[in-house]
């Protein structure tokens, strides 16, 4: 028995299993909270600890999986490709708006980890949490992160964006479309993206294309930041 | 054979940026020098977008699920996340509003001030 769950496949089997039932339950509910990635990992994790697997079995499959990471952050390279019309028109404030928030977002996580004494390496995990999974755990690697905290805030993060966008923006009097959709990308990568694409067209086109923005400019800023040794 | 083929491209150009990262020294993780490798070869027309589309829907539409393990190996960070737990949820909500809110100004005033002109 032991052989069988430290089999590469029983890692595939599992993963492929618990990600089905969390699109599942994310697609009957239509609660943003309810994501399926979330739900994949806390069921996978649930499985090890309850036939008591070591990590390192589960990472014989999984292993293989993280394989596909690095075509999955290259590909990223299409959706903004695809997204690059609807910036020619207000390429001004879309880039201003983008390069604001990244710097907003790499000193106010920089400032309370310090506030709150963090180690170095969580407040390095920390750093990339608003940008997209794949370029978030490169960029955790690059800074001496550790990935899984960052794909856990990474997650956290783009919740707390899906689930209270709507309302923040009303109360802040965001009320263009575009400053709307660029604001929800920046914050909240793919997974805010998904609330964005419910307020609307350019809305949704707008996070999409502020994904892949954000991702580059906070690689870029955090990685120079780190190399003048700041995290 | 189509998907194989266009994996092949997307696996070159995976290459070239570990090189130029290894090989060249630029400080960007090999990935992400990839990624635009990639948009500046669509930019230019050297890669078009059928030569990858197939590749490129199955990547993005499982985009979630390549995460999986990395999502898992928090087992091993236990420990720590629990001694920290309120600063990092703390965090998380406080930068995602706050990032949210200057981004959302910051167009919205650029964007007044352009067309008042």
């Amino acid at each position: 028995m032991k052989d069988i769950v430290a089999a590469p496949i029983f890692a595939l089997l599992i993963s492929i299993l618990a990600y089905e039932i969390g699109i599942f339950i994310n697609k009957k509910t239509k609660i943003a909270f309810f994501n399926p990635l979330m739900i994949a990992i806390a069921l996978v994790i649930g499985v090890l600890l309850l036939l008591d697997i070591p990590l390192e079995d589960y990472k014989s499959g999984g292993d293989f999986i993280s394989l596909f990471l690095t075509p999955a952050t290259v590909i990223l390279a299409v959706p903004l490709y695809r997204n690059i019309n609807s910036l020619k028109k207000d390429y001004i404030a879309i880039l201003g708006g983008v390069a604001a928030g990244c710097v907003t977002a790499v000193f106010s996580i920089w400032g309370l980890a310090k506030v709150f004494g963090l180690p170095k390496d969580l407040l390095a995990s920390l750093i990339p949490k608003s940008i997209t999974t794949p370029l978030g755990i490169e960029l955790s690697n690059q800074i001496g992160g550790i990935p899984s905290v960052t794909v856990a805030a990474i997650i956290i993060t783009g919740i707390v964006g899906a689930v209270f966008a709507q309302w923040i923006l009303r109360v802040c009097g965001i009320t263009d479309k575009t400053a709307k959709g660029i604001a929800i990308g920046t914050s909240a990568h793919a997974l805010g993206t998904t609330k964005a694409v419910e307020l609307g067209e350019t809305e949704g086109a707008m996070s999409g294309l502020a994904i892949g923005l954000a991702g580059l400019v906070t690689v870029i800023a955090a990685t120079i930041l780190s190399g003048i040794g700041m995290f | 054979m189509k998907l194989l083929r266009q994996f092949l491209i997307v696996l070159i150009i995976c290459f070239l940026g570990e090189v130029l990262n290894k090989v060249v020294h630029i400080p960007l993780p090999g990935s992400i020098i990839g990624m635009l490798l990639l948009f500046v070869c669509l930019l230019l027309g050297i890669i078009k977008l059928e030569m990858i589309e197939e590749i490129s829907r199955f990547l993005l539409d499982h985009l979630a699920f390549f995460f999986i393990p990395a999502g898992v190996g928090l087992i091993a960070y236990a420990g720590i996340l629990k001694r920290n737990l309120i600063p990092i949820l703390v965090i998380c909500f406080a930068t995602t509003f706050l990032v949210m809110i200057v981004t959302g100004w910051t167009v919205q005033i650029i964007k007044r001030r352009l067309k008042r002109r």
